[in-house]
């Protein structure tokens, strides 16, 4: 199928509005993968917001998430340039980004070789490409894509070029901007979504804007749609089920920013760092409507501090960062685990070690939030799995951190932050909010620390508290907060802010497992691999391979019951997002091998022979990739019974 | 119980010893100039009338960073450099509390110096108190960047190598800058007068105190103590009136309004003599905690509404 749409003679007729239509394949799909690509500015990202939108109205499953170039303005087409949105669209759920694309749409060819190098187009994929670039005035575009043109279509793909910028010249006096609206319309063609919805979008869009932007732009949409109409030979349709209830569809940041806002937080210190401002951003807009602040610190170690000091008066604050903030407020973080105030801190993780790869995909900074600052510092560990725990979780670990008074951190990452996937929405209930600052008088006799001997557990003061007064620390102290360096009161100490996580790992149940209770293999994860890995496993399972899984929300404490859900299988292995020695590497052995951080933790814990399976590609994990290696370890489990 | 005996039981509510805001002894080396900032800092809690579960003071680490805990208010003791912002939080959540702050030369302008830049252009309503020796004094004598070039310590034993920095300069060289002054720990009773003029101040208060270490830095300010004529009082109606028995001793005065910003930052420059007095106010600069609106209550209802705005916004209804 390597041909090239003979494109004057259909581009001509569209152009004319003639309804000389081709002849439709119409195919009805499970599930499917688009790709829309553009310089920075030309829009890309809205049309697959959009698309994205109008699927989950029709009642589609959705996952969306975008395509960042590394640099704020990288130079008009170029490879590393492509900006724009992945959208996955199904007849079911859709839990993460899923496989190469199937469907690509490129405003220029420079920014679609970019994704074809990156090995994110099926092989054979349908490329929808704008061919304004042919005859251009310079020569060396013009040449340029005309040689991408005959090499994709040479290694197969189907290249359907697309007169975007003509078609859209009769509408607009720059169609740069009003392409995206085209594209839109092209696609709602293509997957045969209502119309209705659309302009509906495009209302809500430009809602702001006069009514003559709001019809030009459905002008766009509709000639994009009939020029698919007109020239594309294929059409799909994804079977939906209209959802009963409402759902937002929201991104993993704007969820972690609306937690904030719905736990009844009224502060945040934050400094700038990618993938985590976006949620500050957001935050910023909204939350002062409602009271709260959000206060730019002057660096990340500023931000941890001023936080602790929020919080120590009474009501739990949120620090929001990324891997390099994080590091920076280590140091605080300690003092706030010895003192015992409670705080929240947000790590949505990037490409590290250093600056690494700020916008790319890693789950590099577990053991860091679990032992990082010096000495014993026990904290509580939250990872949401999808983007509707990134919203829940903000509530549990404020909830967590008031009563516990201990620093709870969610660790959230690149994947979830920009993507977008439909979830019921939350129904606020009071009962999220924070309790009023208790400021009656402390009874005589009461002490700051008075830590129960078997919880582990103390009631704070708070300035203002009558009778309460004293001084606390970051040095050891006892349970007056006087500074102590005695042997006992030290153990003391230590021991009570360790007893806290067991307490809080008592009133936790076991994690759920996907899949039988036994069998083969069990696939442990964390975070935002949680589709990727479910989606693998239930192929598997359909094809009839005893594979289950599990996805660890606590990583501090861990769940009750996970020693005996890894028992039930002859093998267990972790799939995640950071490094581990490859065992087949020639210098590489049991002695040495580096484990990924997961599996380290639980070998060290439930003394199984845990494996490790991860990648650190900068980007989603595939759930297709999981399948393949999962197979190759069922294959084997399977023939050496 | 009538008004006027209601009003006498406040009074006598709201009045405090001295002992009321003692926590406690002491543990600063026998001469040491903390001792009499501790003790100026208490009788201004006294005359004040502060209501000590009103009143936080926060410091970092270092000699002088152990304030707080001979204090019997609320403290917090932090970590190295990193007071201001721990202050910052406080006052930003809870404006009604009285806020204090004392930090060393090593904890604020070394590892600190970000926050404290940062912190006067905020201007939050708090009152700073720099116990500076010119030396690190917990860590056993290192020098500090305001110990004076040629400074023998631990780590330059051949002298220090670079000129000392001025806090106040600096001070007063950034945006915002709302209250300045220099105090000695040696003159208690201008101590006393300067700290309770920063504390009345609304804005960010940053006295620098020069303190003695005689562990580590006997004699670095000896000369001072020694010749009352090499201190210059700064005098003016507007800012600390020198009492009779001082003017008797420190006869160097000059008369400075301190709504003179130029003429501060001359008179900052000067090492020899040491100026003592308020260099500058300006009780105009906005605070910070009143420009984002802190410490307004904040009810259920705003954050049912506001969240409820929101996710309309990113609703998908069934149709
Ligand atoms: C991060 C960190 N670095 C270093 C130290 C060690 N340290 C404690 S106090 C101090 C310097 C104290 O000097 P200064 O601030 O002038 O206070 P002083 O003791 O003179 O009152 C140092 C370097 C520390 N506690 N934390
Ligand atoms: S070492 Fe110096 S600063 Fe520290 S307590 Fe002793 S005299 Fe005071
Ligand atoms: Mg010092």
């Amino acid at each position: 199928m390597n041909a090239v749409t003979p494109l004057p003679a259909r581009a001509n007729a569209a152009r004319m509005g003639s309804a000389a239509t081709v002849a439709k394949h119409l195919q009805t799909l499970d599930q499917h993968v688009i790709e829309i690509m553009s310089d920075s500015g030309e829009g890309a990202q809205k049309c697959g917001q959009s698309f994205g939108s109008i699927a989950a109205r029709t009642g589609n499953g959705v996952w969306t998430v975008e395509i960042i170039p590394a640099e704020i303005q990288p130079p008009a087409r170029s490879v590393a340039g492509a900006s724009g949105n992945r959208i996955r669209i199904g007849s079911h759920q859709i839990t993460n980004g899923g496989d190469e694309a199937d469907i690509a749409v490129a405003f220029n060819e420079q920014v679609l070789l970019g994704r074809v190098n990156a090995g994110e187009l099926k092989p054979g994929c349908i490329v929808l490409l704008e061919n304004m670039w042919a005859e251009h005035d310079d020569a060396k575009i013009a040449g340029q894509y005309a040689e991408t043109r005959d090499r994709l279509v040479a290694e197969g793909y189907r290249v359907y070029e697309v007169p975007m910028e003509t078609e859209c010249r009769a509408l607009v006096p720059d169609p740069r901007k009003g392409k995206n609206m085209f594209v839109l319309g092209m696609l709602c063609n293509i997957y045969s979504l209502d119309m209705n919805l659309a302009r509906d979008q495009i209302a809500f869009i430009f809602g702001k804007k006069d009514a003559k932007v709001i019809s030009s732009n459905v002008a766009l949409l509709e000639t994009g749609w009939q020029w698919a109409e007109s020239n594309l030979d294929f059409k799909y349709r994804v079977p939906a089920v209209k959802a009963t209830v409402p759902q937002v569809v929201i991104n993993g940041n704007t969820a972690i920013a609306l937690g904030v806002l719905a736990s009844g937080m009224d502060i945040c210190a934050m400094y700038p760092i990618t993938p985590a401002t976006s949620a500050s951003h957001y935050l910023s807009d909204v939350f002062e409507r409602a009271g709260g602040i959000v206060h730019q610190a002057e660096d990340e170690i500023a931000a941890c501090a001023f936080a602790i000091g929020a919080s120590y008066t009474g009501k739990v604050a949120v620090t929001i960062t990324s891997g390099p903030g994080y590091s920076l407020k280590q140091e605080g973080l300690g003092l706030a685990v010895m003192a015992e105030i409670p705080l929240v801190v947000v790590n949505v993780q990037r490409g590290g070690p250093s600056t690494g790869q700020p916008t790319k995909v890693e789950q590099g900074d577990l053991l860091t939030v679990m032992f990082g600052s010096h000495g014993d510092a026990p904290k509580v560990v939250l990872a949401p799995g999808t983007i509707e725990d990134c919203f829940y979780s903000m509530i549990t670990a404020r909830r967590l951190a008031e009563t516990f008074n201990m620093v709870v951190v969610v660790l959230s990452d690149a994947s979830l932050a920009t993507a977008q996937q439909p979830f019921p929405r939350p129904q606020f209930s009071t009962e999220w909010l924070a309790p009023p600052v208790d400021q009656n008088p402390v009874p005589d006799g009461a002490k700051p620390y008075d830590w129960d001997p078997v919880t582990g557990l103390s009631r704070r003061f708070v300035p203002g508290q009558p009778n309460g007064m004293h001084t606390l620390t970051g040095l050891a102290h006892d349970r007056n907060s006087r500074v102590a360096y005695d042997p006992e009161i030290n153990e003391q100490g230590m021991r009570a802010r360790s007893m806290k996580l067991a307490t809080l790992q008592k009133t936790l149940t076991p994690p759920p497992v996907f899949g039988d209770r036994e069998g083969e293999l069990l696939v442990v994860g964390w975070g935002g691999t949680r589709g990727a890995i479910e989606e693998a496993v239930a192929r598997l399972r359909g094809e009839g391979h005893r594979v289950s899984s599990t996805h660890l929300t606590f990583l501090q404490p861990m769940q009750p019951g996970i020693g005996e859900i890894l028992r039930g299988f002859r093998q267990v292995i972790t799939v995640e997002g950071n490094w581990s020695d490859d065992p087949n590497d020639p210098l590489i052995d049991e002695s040495n091998r580096r484990y990924s951080a997961l599996a380290m933790l639980l070998r060290a814990r439930y003394l199984v022979d845990v494996d490790c399976w991860t990648e650190v590609r900068g980007r989603p994990i595939k759930p297709g990739t999981v399948y393949t290696e999962l197979r190759g370890r069922l294959a084997h489990l399977e023939t050496s019974r | 119980m009538s008004a006027a005996t209601l009003c006498l039981h406040h009074f006598a509510e709201e009045n405090y010893a001295l002992e009321d805001y003692q926590g406690g002894v002491p543990r600063w080396c026998k001469g040491c100039g903390d001792n009499a900032i501790l003790a100026a800092m208490q009788r201004l809690c006294r005359d004040e009338a502060l209501r000590p579960e009103k009143t936080v003071f926060v410091s970092g680490i270092g000699c002088s960073s152990r304030l707080p805990h001979y204090m019997r208010t609320y403290g917090f003791h932090g970590i190295h450099g990193r007071a201001l912002p721990i202050a910052e939080g406080i006052k930003l959540a809870r404006p009604d509390l009285h806020v204090f702050v004392n930090t060393g030369d090593g904890d604020c302008c070394s590892i600190g110096a970000a926050h404290w830049i940062h912190a006067i252009r905020y201007n939050m309503n708090m009152t700073v108190l720099l116990h500076d020796n010119h030396i690190y004094g917990l860590t056993k004598k290192q020098a500090s960047p305001t110990s004076p070039i040629g400074t023998r310590s631990n780590t330059t034993p051949r002298g220090s190598y670079l000129d000392a920095l001025s806090p106040l300069t600096v001070t007063l060289g950034v945006q915002n800058v709302s209250f300045v002054a220099q105090a000695v720990d040696w003159i208690p009773e201008s101590l006393f007068q300067i700290l309770t003029a920063a504390y009345r101040h609304r804005g960010f208060s940053f006295v620098r105190i020069l303190q003695r270490c005689p562990e580590f830095v006997g004699n670095m300010f000896e000369p001072w103590v020694h010749d009352p004529q090499r201190m210059l009082m700064l005098t003016h109606a507007d800012g600390i009136r020198v009492s009779p028995a001082l003017q008797k001793i420190y006869r160097n005065q000059l008369p400075h309004d301190p709504a003179d910003i130029n003429r501060a930052r001359e008179i900052a420059s000067s090492e020899d003599p040491i100026p003592v007095g308020i260099l500058y106010r300006n009780p105009e600069v906005p605070c910070y905690e009143d420009l984002r609106g802190a410490g307004k209550l904040r009810t259920a209802d705003q954050v049912r509404g506001t969240l409820d705005a929101e996710l309309d916004k990113f609703t998908v209804w069934p149709q």
